[in-house]
């Protein structure tokens, strides 16, 4: 049977739909440049409320993922199954840990009462609510990027072991990469706004 | 349809790739306990941009990719620069 398949045009989709994912989060990250204009003393102090090192470390993972995911596409080029396999449960892996940080990073704010609508939070200015209020919607949208990213992970191990994704067919796996670095792109420019503000 | 050759990036490229980014993210942290009052934002974005070049061009291969892809990809920077610009506009002079 002749196969039909155009992995350029695939890959264009990919990008368009990474496009949509950037202005998604660039108009978030307009909300969060005009308030903290509007409230830059507030979003400073919110900001020293954050997990410093908790954040740094999630960064570094992240990053380290990236490049797993990369030569991950780099081992099937070259037809090593067996390594590509092992390098994407490693990005897997990461993933979860980055999630299970989040998830800790979040209960404790939970606990003092800064979650959104919280008692000891809603004491507080106008300009430090509408920080919070950007910490959880932008962390929590990225994190729900993780999660589906976790679930694409899974889904391309499996077709890597049938031998779906293989040498010669491997776009399942670059495009999945490609959404993976998004994440990781827009976590490059949420750390330092939202951990590092000086 | 035939596959166009494809170039593929050594595992020592992307371990550079790697120290580079972090190297970067250590300097990310560093800065912040230096005052320098509106220019901190300004590195700290600066060098998130530095970053995220370096991920577009290497991670996610644009640098080996037809120009095209960089084209579309240029274009909606600008794209969302020119939004962040009119908002601005709008903001300040309300």
């Amino acid at each position: 049977m002749i196969e039909h398949r155009d992995d350029l045009a695939s890959k264009m989709g990919m990008w368009l739909f990474i496009f949509t994912e950037l202005l998604l989060f660039g108009m978030l990250f307009v909300v969060y440049a005009v308030y903290r204009s509007m409230h830059p003393e507030a979003f400073k102090l919110a900001s020293e409320e954050l997990d410093v090192v908790l954040g740094t470390f999630n960064t570094v993972i992240l990053l380290i993922s990236s490049m797993t995911v990369a030569m991950s596409i780099t081992s099937i080029q070259k037809g090593n199954k067996k390594l590509a396999m092992t390098l994407l449960i490693i990005t897997l892996v990461i993933a979860v840990v980055f999630l299970v940080n989040k998830y800790f990073e979040w209960g404790s704010k939970f606990e003092y009462g800064f979650n959104p609508g919280g008692e000891e939070l809603l004491q507080l200015g106008h300009g430090t609510i509408l920080f919070f209020g950007l910490y959880f919607v932008m962390t929590g949208i990225h994190a729900i990027h993780i999660l589906i990213g976790v679930g694409l992970f899974i889904y391309v191990l499996l077709q890597l072991r049938k031998d779906k994704i293989h040498q010669t067919d491997y776009i399942w796996l670059e495009n999945t990469g490609l959404y993976w670095h998004l994440v990781d792109l827009i976590w490059i420019f949420l750390f330092p706004l939202l951990y590092l503000i000086h | 349809m035939s596959q166009e050759t494809t170039h593929i990036v050594s595992y020592k490229t992307q371990i550079f790739v790697l120290l580079a980014l972090l190297v970067l993210t250590a300097i990310s942290v560093a800065i912040t306990r230096i005052e320098m009052g509106p220019f901190n934002t300004a590195a700290a974005l600066l060098i998130a941009s530095i970053k995220a070049s370096i991920v577009l061009a290497w991670f996610m291969h644009l640098k080996f990719e037809s120009r095209f892809f960089t084209v579309m990809v240029a274009a909606v920077f600008i794209l969302f620069l020119l939004v962040i610009l009119v908002t601005f506009f709008d903001y300040s002079y309300r």
